[in-house]
C-alpha cells in the first residue's frame, strides 16, 4: 500500500515532462544519483535533449521514504508492508488501537528500535548507512518527558539546546512560546503533568530539525497548550519540515495524511 | 567534544544538587574502614598489614553501591533514550558518563582515602604508591562497573545482578592495587604495579564505553 501525501507528492517523471517514456524513472524511491545519471544522458546525448530542456528532478524527490517497514516486538510481528513517501512540510498522523505498533513505528523511523525489515531513505540516501546524521535532522518526544526532578526548566531546556547545536537564548525563547517563563527558575519536581508535557514538547522548538516524530504530544494538555503545539507545527510546516505524529485524539492539522495502523498488522 | 563536556557538566550538576548519591559513597567508605580496627583491634602491627587490603576491598565494594544508578534514572525519566538520539555516538555518551561518575564518586575515595591510611597506621612509605595506585585504579572501576551498569538496566534487582557481574572483573585492579602499596611499604618498588594498573586503565577507556553502549542499545529498543 502506498500512501501519497498530496503537497509533498513525488510528481513521477512522464513523457509529458519531456522525458523518453522508457527511461527508468518512474520508482517513486529511485536513488537521486540514479535520476540526475538517466536525466544527464537524456539531456545531452538525445538530438533534443538541448531543445526541450527538463530541470534537474532535484525538487521531485521524497525527502523522507519508507518501504516494506515491518517492526517485531518479542516474538509478535507488529505491522509489515508500510509504504510511505513524504515531501517538504508534509504532515502524517499514525492512528490505531493500543497495540496497533504507533509508537513502535516511531521508533523504528527514530532509529532506537532496529526494524524487521523494510528501508528508511531521506533524500534519496538510505539511513542505515548514517544514522548520526539521521539523529542529528530528528526530533523524537516520547511517552516519557525526560525531565529531572532537581533541574529547573531553563537548565533542562538550555542543556536540551545545546547539546544540539542550540543556545540557552533558544531555551528561554522556546520557554516563552509555550508560556513557561514563569517557571522558569522552579524545579521540576514542582510541575503539573501539563505543564511538564509543554516543557517537554518546548525541547522541538531548542533547535532545527527537519522531522519531528511525536508520540501522543498532546496528551495531558488543555485547549490553549494544544493550540499552542499545533501553531508550533503549522510553522515548522511551513519552513518544509516533517512531522509525524501519533495521537488517539483529534489533531486539526491541517492537509495531514492519516495512516491507520491497525491495516499493516499481518494475518 | 563541546556535547562531552556538556554531558559531564549536566551529571556533574544533577550529582551537586542531589548530592546523597556521592555523600553516600563516601560515608560508606570511610564507615568501612573505621569498622575494622573495632573489628580486628587496634595493634598496629596487624593494622598495618592490613591497611592496603582493607582500603582498596572498601574502594571497591563503595564504588560498587553507586553503579546501579549510573543509567538507571535516566533510563526511567526517559533521558536515556533522548540523549542516545542527541547527534553523537553512544560510547560517547558511556564515557562522559563514566567520567562524572568518576568525579563525584571516585575521586573523594581517592582523596579521603591517605587520611584513613593514617587511621589504619600505614607506613609512611606507602601513602604516595596507593594515592597513586588509587588515582589509576578507580577510573577503571568506573569504566568496568558502566559495562555492568549497562547490561543489568530495567532488570529486576539490578543491583544484586550487578555485583555479581562485575566484583569478579573487579580482581585485577585489586590485586595490583593492593600489591602496588605492599610492595613500597616493604621497601620494593611499586612501579610495575603501577604500570600494570595504567594498563588496565588504558584498556578500559576504550573497550569499556564500547561495551556498554552495545549493552545499552538492547534495552532502549
Amino acid at each position: 500500500m502506498f500512501v501519497v501525501v498530496e503537497d509533498g507528492l513525488v510528481p513521477l517523471l512522464t513523457s509529458a515532462s519531456g522525458l523518453p517514456p522508457t527511461a527508468p524513472l518512474t520508482a517513486p524511491d529511485l536513488p537521486l544519483r540514479g535520476r540526475l545519471f538517466w536525466w544527464t544522458i537524456w539531456h545531452h546525448a538525445s538530438p533534443l535533449g538541448h531543445w526541450m530542456p527538463v530541470n534537474p528532478p532535484l525538487s521531485t524527490q521524497a525527502r523522507f521514504s519508507v518501504r516494506g517497514l515491518a517492526c517485531r516486538r518479542g516474538d509478535r510481528l507488529v505491522f509489515r508492508g508500510i509504504d510511505f513517501a513524504l515531501g517538504d512540510g508534509a504532515a502524517l498522523i499514525l492512528r490505531g488501537p493500543n497495540g496497533s505498533g504507533k509508537s513502535s513505528l516511531l521508533r523504528v523511523l527514530a532509529g532506537l528500535t532496529p526494524a524487521f525489515g523494510g528501508t528508511l531513505r531521506w533524500e534519496g540516501q538510505d539511513i542505515a548507512e548514517d544514522w548520526l546524521a539521521h539523529r542529528a535532522r530528528l526530533h523524537f518526544i516520547g511517552h516519557l518527558d525526560a525531565l529531572k526532578p532537581v533541574l529547573t526548566p531553563i537548565e533542562m531546556l538550555g542543556f536540551w539546546s545545546r547539546l544540539r547545536g542550540g543556545s540557552l537564548a533558544a531555551a528561554g525563547r522556546a520557554l516563552e512560546r509555550f508560556h513557561l517563563a514563569d517557571l522558569a527558575q522552579l524545579p521540576c519536581r514542582f510541575l503539573s503533568a501539563g505543564q511538564r508535557r509543554r516543557l517537554s514538547l518546548a525541547r522541538l522548538l531548542t533547535s532545527q530539525a527537519a522531522l519531528w516524530l511525536l508520540d501522543e504530544p498532546t496528551v495531558g494538555l488543555d485547549e490553549a497548550s494544544t493550540a499552542d503545539i499545533l501553531d508550533a507545527i503549522a510553522e515548522h510546516r511551513a519552513g518544509g519540515s516533517i512531522v509525524i505524529a501519533s495521537t488517539h485524539m483529534q489533531l486539526a492539522i491541517e492537509g495531514a495524511q492519516t495512516l491507520a495502523l491497525d491495516e499493516f498488522a499481518p494475518g | 567534544m563541546t556535547a562531552f563536556l556538556l554531558l559531564i557538566g549536566h551529571d556533574l550538576r544533577l550529582a551537586l544538587r542531589q548530592g546523597s548519591d556521592a555523600a553516600l559513597v563516601l560515608a560508606f567508605f570511610v564507615l568501612g574502614v573505621v569498622l575494622f580496627p573495632l573489628g580486628v583491634g587496634p595493634e598496629p602491627e596487624l593494622l598495618q598489614r592490613i591497611a592496603p587490603g582493607v582500603l582498596w576491598v572498601m574502594a571497591l565494594l563503595a564504588a560498587l553501591l553507586s553503579l546501579d544508578r549510573m543509567f538507571q534514572q535516566d533510563y526511567e525519566d526517559g533521558s536515556l533514550e533522548a540523549l542516545a538520539l542527541a547527534p553523537m555516538p553512544i560510547e560517547l555518551l558511556v564515557l562522559a558518563k563514566c567520567c562524572a561518575h568518576w568525579l563525584t564518586t571516585g575521586l573523594p575515595l581517592v582523596l579521603i582515602a591517605p587520611l584513613l591510611a593514617a587511621l589504619l597506621h600505614l607506613d609512611g612509605a606507602g601513602y604516595l604508591p596507593l594515592l597513586m595506585a588509587m588515582a589509576l585504579g578507580t577510573p577503571t572501576l568506573s569504566l568496568i562497573g558502566a559495562v555492568g551498569a549497562a547490561l543489568a538496566l530495567g532488570a529486576r534487582r539490578a543491583s544484586v545482578l550487578l555485583s555479581l557481574l562485575v566484583l569478579p572483573l573487579y580482581i585485577p585492579v585489586l590485586i595490583f592495587g593492593v600489591a602496588a602499596v605492599d610492595q613500597a611499604v616493604a621497601g620494593l618498588a611499586s612501579r610495575p604495579h603501577l604500570l600494570m594498573l595504567g594498563a588496565f586503565l588504558a584498556a578500559a577507556l576504550p573497550l569499556a564505553p564500547w561495551g556498554a553502549a552495545a549493552a545499552l542499545r538492547p534495552a532502549l529498543e
